[in-house]
C-alpha cells in the first residue's frame, strides 16, 4: 500500500515534498550523526585502538608476540578447550532445539529460561560453582585427590567453566529458526516412511545448517575468548593454565602492552570474522524465508526476529 | 498436540539431564555452600560495608549504563530501520560487536582509550574529567557491553511497526513529534524496557571489562564479582559462596522481571493487531 502524501498542494521546488509519516531532514540527519558518533566513540573506536596499540612499535614486535612460549602455549590451549566444547555444545544445542520446537510439553518455558539462564549469570559465579564442586575444599575434593584427578586449577576445570558459559548460545541461535521453519517438511518425511534419523540428516540439518553454523561458530569466539569464568578456575598458573585472554591480562599487568594488544588483535579478528559471517546468514535466512522455503504456514510460528 | 515427530523421549531425557548436569547441580553446590555455613556470618559478610559499596557500584552504575543504552539504542535502532545513509550495514553489523570480543580485550581497548594519555582520554581532560579508574570507567565499559541489547530487541519491533497507525495519526492532525510520542514511543515502550533490563541484567554480573578500567579501589570502584574473586584468592569460600548467591538471587530477579515485560510486549503487539 502507497502511503498517501498529506501535505500541502506542491508548490514550485525541487525536492519531492515530505511524506506526514517522515521525519525533516534536519531531524534525520542529527538522529543519523547522533548514531554515527555514538558508533564511533564506543564500537569503532575501541577495536581500532586494539589494532593501533598491536602495531605501536611495530611489525616485528607484533610478531615477537606469537613467538614467545607463554603466549604460544595460551593459543594451544585455549584451541584445546574450545575443541571440546564447541562440540559438545553444539550437539546438545542441537537436541534442545529439537525438543523444544518440536514438541509441547509442560514446563517448556521454564526449560527455555533456563537454558538461558548461563547468559544471565556473572562468569565469576560461574567459575565459583565449579570451584566449590570440585575444588580441595568440596566434599567430591579429597576424593579426587585421592584418585589423582585434578579439575581446578587444571584444564578439566577450564573445559567446564567454558561449557557453562556457551551452553545457550547453540540452542538460542536454532530455536526460533526452527520453530519459524515449521514442522511441515519433517511430517511429510515421515508419511513417506522416513526414520528418525534420516529426518534429521536429511531434511532439519539441511534446513537449519546456516542458523547452526552461526550458532557453532558463536560458541566458538565466546570459547575462546572467555575470561571471568576461566580466570577463577585457571589458578594462573604460567605456562600451564593461561588461555589466551588470561595471557592477556599478565601481559597487560606487566605493562607488556604491545603484546596484550597483539593477543588481543588476535580475538578482535576471530570477532570480526564471526560478525561478518553472521551478516552474511542473516542475509541468507532473511531471504529463504522470504522466499517461502522452508517456512511454516502457521502464523504464530512467526518469532524468528523475538 | 499428539506428538507426531519422533525423539521427543530422547531429546527431552537429554536435554534435562545435561541441563541438570551444567547449571542445576552447580547452582545448587553455590546455594549449598553459601547457606551451609553460619547464618549470622553470611548475613555479616553480604551486608558488610565493603560488600555494600560494591553492590551500590554495581547496581548504581548499570542503572546509569541501561539508561544511557535505551536512549542511543532507541536513536541507533530508529536510524538502522528507517533511514538510509552511508554506513548503515557496517554498523548494523558490527552493532553485535560487545557479544563476539572477549570481555578482556573490550575492557584493555576502552582502558587504552580513555586513559589520560589515550586518543579520547586526552580529549576529556582538557575539559577536566578524567574517565578511568572511577566509576565513569565503570559507566563506559557497561555502555560498550549493553549496547547490543537494546537495539536488537527493539529492531524487530520497530519492522512490525504497522504504517496504518502512523497515518492514522497524522490524517487526525498529530505532528510528526505529537505521533512519536503519543502513538510510536508507547508501542516501543515493553520492547524498549525490555532491552534495557537485559542490558542492566548482563552489566550486574560483568567482569572482564571492568576490572582494568575501574582501578579496583575499596570502597570506590569494586565491583561485586570482583569481590567474589578476592575472597576465594584469601581461599574464603562461604564468604565468597555468600556474595555469589546474592548476585544470583538478583539475577533471577531480573531475569524474571525481563520474562514479564517480554510477555506484556507480546500481548500489547498482540492486542494492537
Amino acid at each position: 500500500m502507497k502511503p498517501v502524501s498529506l501535505t500541502a498542494p506542491p508548490l514550485p521546488r525541487s525536492r519531492p515534498p515530505l511524506r506526514a509519516t517522515e521525519e525533516g531532514p534536519l531531524v534525520r540527519w542529527t538522529l543519523i550523526a547522533v548514531t554515527l558518533l555514538f558508533f564511533a566513540l564506543f564500537l569503532a573506536l575501541p577495536l581500532v585502538a586494539v589494532f593501533a596499540e598491536a602495531f605501536r612499535k611495530g611489525w616485528a614486535l607484533y610478531l615477537e608476540t606469537f613467538r614467545d612460549p607463554a603466549s604460544l602455549h595460551a593459543i594451544r590451549l585455549s584451541l584445546l578447550v574450545a575443541a571440546i566444547v564447541v562440540p559438545i555444545n553444539t550437539v546438545f544445542g542441537v537436541v534442545i532445539a529439537w525438543a523444544v520446537s518440536r514438541f509441547n510439553f509442560r514446563g517448556k518455558s521454564l526449560l527455555i529460561v533456563l537454558v538461558d539462564l548461563p547468559l544471565w549469570v556473572s562468569p565469576v559465579i560461574a567459575g565459583l560453582m565449579y570451584v566449590l564442586l570440585f575444588g580441595a575444599e568440596s566434599p567430591l575434593g579429597p576424593w579426587l585427590r585421592s584418585h589423582g584427578i585434578k579439575i581446578i586449577f587444571a584444564t578439566p576445570g577450564m573445559v567446564l567453566a567454558t561449557l557453562f558459559v556457551t551452553f545457550p548460545l547453540v540452542a538460542r541461535t536454532l530455536i526460533p529458526l526452527m520453530q519459524a521453519q515449521g514442522v511441515a517438511e519433517e511430517e511429510a518425511a515421515l508419511t513417506l516412511g522416513a526414520r528418525g534419523w534420516q529426518i534429521f540428516f536429511r531434511i532439519t540439518l539441511p534446513k537449519i545448517r546456516w542458523g547452526l553454523l552461526y550458532g557453532v561458530i558463536l560458541c566458538n569466539a565466546r570459547a575462546l575468548g572467555e575470561f571471568g569464568a576461566v580466570s577463577v578456575v585457571s589458578g594462573h598458573i604460567r605456562g600451564l593454565t593461561n588461555t589466551i585472554p588470561l595471557q592477556i591480562e599478565i601481559l597487560y599487568n606487566e605493562y607488556a602492552f604491545s603484546a596484550a594488544f597483539a593477543l588481543a588483535s588476535l580475538l578482535s579478528l576471530l570477532a570480526l570474522a564471526t560478525l561478518g559471517i553472521k551478516s552474511v546468514i542473516d542475509r541468507r535466512t532473511a531471504r529463504q524465508l522470504a522466499a517461502g522455503e522452508g517456512l511454516s504456514t502457521n502464523p504464530d510460528t512467526q518469532t524468528l526476529n523475538t | 498436540m499428539k506428538r507426531i515427530l519422533p525423539g521427543f523421549p530422547l531429546t527431552l531425557g537429554l536435554s534435562l539431564s545435561w541441563l541438570s548436569l551444567m547449571v542445576i547441580i552447580p547452582i545448587a553446590a553455590l546455594a549449598f555452600k553459601a547457606l551451609g555455613g553460619d547464618g549470622s556470618a553470611i548475613w555479616s559478610v553480604v551486608t558488610s560495608d565493603r560488600v555494600a559499596a560494591s553492590y551500590r557500584l554495581s547496581f548504581g552504575v548499570s542503572l546509569i549504563a541501561s539508561l544511557i543504552n535505551g536512549l542511543f539504542g532507541l536513536i541507533t535502532a530508529w536510524t538502522l530501520v528507517r533511514y538510509r545513509f552511508p554506513g548503515r550495514k557496517f554498523i548494523e553489523g558490527l552493532v553485535d560487536l560487545p557479544f563476539a570480543l572477549p570481555t578482556a580485550v573490550a575492557g584493555i581497548s576502552l582502558t587504552a582509550l580513555y586513559a589520560p594519555n589515550g586518543w579520547l582520554g586526552a580529549l576529556l581532560g582538557k575539559v577536566g574529567i578524567q574517565a578511568v579508574f572511577n566509576p565513569i570507567g565503570v559507566g563506559i565499559a557497561l555502555v560498550f557491553i549493553g549496547f547490543p541489547f537494546v537495539v536488537r530487541t527493539l529492531e524487530p519491533v520497530l519492522i512490525d511497526l504497522a504504517a496504518e497507525v502512523e497515518e492514522a495519526a497524522a490524517t487526525l492532525g498529530a505532528n510528526r513529534w505529537q505521533t512519536f510520542t503519543r502513538v510510536i514511543f508507547p508501542a516501543l515502550l515493553p520492547a524498549l524496557l525490555t532491552g534495557m533490563t537485559l542490558a542492566f541484567g548482563r552489566a550486574v554480573g560483568e567482569y572482564g571489562s571492568i576490572i582494568f578500567i575501574s582501578g579496583n579501589l575499596p570502597f570506590k570502584t569494586e565491583i561485586t564479582p570482583l569481590l567474589i574473586v578476592s575472597r576465594l584468592e584469601q581461599y574464603d569460600y562461604h564468604g565468597a559462596a555468600a556474595i555469589g548467591l546474592t548476585m544470583l538471587l538478583f539475577s533471577f530477579a531480573i531475569l524474571t522481571f525481563s520474562c514479564l515485560l517480554q510477555a506484556w510486549s507480546k500481548w500489547r503487539i498482540g492486542a494492537s493487531r
